[in-house]
């Protein structure tokens, strides 16, 4: 088995670590994995998004054109990428910042206010976290065990605390 | 897999490096190669060893040079335009016969071109990289492991052949992240270096390094010494990966990431009983001619799928002496082939086969 996740949205709102932190989670999990983000003369404010692939076989192409998974986190990635998912496949949308409904019947659509979710539970950084809890909830992507052990890979030991915060975050998106 | 950590391609050619001994570093910054250098910055002064950032791409491989010249593991990265800056440098090198590991994270050109992938300096790499008859070997990996073990490998070859190797890589390769192991005992052979500059406690002629040779006589026999040593190399070097090949009737041949899209190809086309398979040369120079003249004999059509205008391309017809068809699929310009581009490709070679 093979899933494609596309993370997408504005630099700043942890799309590279959300998935960094899903692709240690499935190679914790003994899974093939590869990251590959977009790259360029960005910054802050400006466009991010990053390919993961989580798969029981060697992994060709690192590129993912057509996602299983899409998160969309601000409204251009929703418009870029929409139509690109897998038909039967999962949109994952930020619905505090992206006010329109996605179009299509054939994909999966879990509307998640993540960023006043974030702000809720005081870590208004970790809107992307709380979008992992409900792809780890709504898709087999990687599994809900052993969360913490994938945090503490992506996370320094010089933010330790921000493992916890990282975990509520997680589990808040997956218990909504 | 508990020793396998993430790391991006251009972090595990650093770790890799060190790892193989190397503790000099000197480079330039230049998307989309930069955390190679990040990397050294952070971890050769920790170790004891030498990170520099230079003034310049053309003062950085003449830092190489220098501590080349003194028989030390050293290397430099860049990325396109910044390696046609090193390329005089390149040329001296190889005028002295000084082993050196120099990695190319391509990006499109020609000129300032852009900062997205590319394959578009396989010639530049392949047939010299700099004024005068001289070669580099060439190395392509198409993994993030293969980045750090390739790594390993070129210096071990720059040293036994006293030449430049490159690892010839793409922005894909040097920014996608995937786990990789590297030991913490890599194995190094100690080549002896006579020749090295290190002093001579009154005990020896001093050594000279140098690649000016005035005397019309003498340079012409250097250069026929230095391809004794170039045919040694390709005899005893080339390496390449078949994929599917034992029954192929058409062989995708492809490296570096163009080698991973084509293998999705290649899978798929299969799901759809189409007789093909994959080479995927691993040394660009010397190119794996030997594996694709053996091809030659039993496909019935090549295609090279690369991220240039069709450069490999040629040595793939001059490997195989152009017994059959050689077809080209391609993107430029930062772009890459998608799978399904490679496998229309398949689809259309298979379409005029007898």
């Amino acid at each position: 088995m093979s899933t494609q996740i596309l993370i997408a949205g504005f630099g700043g709102q942890g799309v590279l670590f959300a998935g960094k932190f899903l692709a240690y989670k499935g190679l914790t999990e003994g899974k093939q994995v590869s990251w590959l983000p977009s790259y360029g003369p960005e910054m802050r404010g400006g466009t991010a998004n990053c390919s993961i692939i989580l798969s029981d076989d060697p992994i060709g192409s690192p590129i993912v054109s057509n996602p299983d998974v899409l998160f969309a986190m601000n409204l251009p990635s929703l418009d870029k990428y929409e139509n690109d998912v897998k038909s039967g496949g999962t949109i994952i949308v930020d619905s505090t910042l992206i006010k329109r409904k996605v179009e299509r019947d054939d994909v999966n659509v879990f509307y998640v206010p993540a960023t006043q979710m974030a702000a809720d539970i005081s870590a208004p950084a970790l809107a992307n976290m709380i979008m992992v809890g409900k792809a780890i909830k709504e898709t087999n992507a990687v599994s809900f065990e052993g969360l913490e052990e994938g945090i503490k890979k992506v996370v320094p030991p010089k933010k330790a605390d921000m493992i916890s915060l990282n975990l509520k975050a997680i589990e808040t998106g997956y218990n909504m | 897999m508990a020793n396998k950590v993430l790391m991006k391609g251009n972090e595990a050619i650093a770790e890799a490096a060190i790892k193989a001994g190397c503790m000099h570093y000197f480079g330039y910054p230049i998307t989309p190669q930069t955390e190679i250098a990040a990397y050294m910055a952070k971890k050769m002064p920790k170790i004891g060893g030498v990170f520099l950032q230079a003034e310049s791409e053309v003062a950085a491989i003449n830092m190489v040079y220098g501590v080349s010249s003194t028989g030390k593991r050293v290397m430099t990265s860049s990325s396109s335009p910044g390696i046609s800056l090193k390329s005089e440098g390149l040329s001296y090198m190889a005028g002295s016969d000084l082993p050196t590991l120099v990695v190319n994270v391509e990006r499109g050109g020609p000129g300032l071109g852009g900062i997205q992938p590319s394959q578009s300096d396989y010639f530049q790499a392949t047939k010299g990289g700099g004024h005068g008859d001289f070669h580099m070997i060439v190395l392509a990996p198409s993994s993030v492991q293969e980045m750090a073990d390739l790594t390993i490998k070129g210096f071990d070859l720059a040293d036994k052949y006293r030449m430049t190797s490159m690892i010839l890589a793409d922005g894909t390769m040097g920014q996608m992240m995937e786990p990789v192991e590297i030991s913490d005992d890599v194995q190094i052979t100690k080549y002896e270096k006579p020749w090295a500059t290190t002093g001579t406690n009154c005990e020896r002629k001093h050594n000279i390094v140098n690649s000016l040779s005035l005397v019309p006589e003498e340079l012409e026999e250097l250069n026929y010494k230095r391809y004794e040593k170039y045919a040694q190399i390709k005899e005893n070097e080339q390496m390449a990966e078949e994929f599917m090949m034992d029954d192929a009737e058409i062989c995708v041949v492809a490296f570096g990431i163009a080698a991973r899209v084509s293998q999705n190809a290649v899978v798929e086309a299969r799901k759809q009983g189409i007789k093909v398979g994959l080479i995927r040369p691993i040394t660009l120079w010397p190119f794996p001619e030997k594996v694709l003249s053996k091809a030659a004999d039993k496909v019935k059509a090549f295609i090279s799928v690369e991220l240039s205008m069709g450069q490999m391309v040629e040595d793939i017809k001059l490997a195989t002496s152009c017994k059959k068809p050689v077809e080209l699929c391609n993107r430029v310009g930062g772009m890459i082939p998608s799978p399904e581009q490679v496998l229309a490709k398949i689809n259309e070679v298979k379409g005029g086969l007898k």
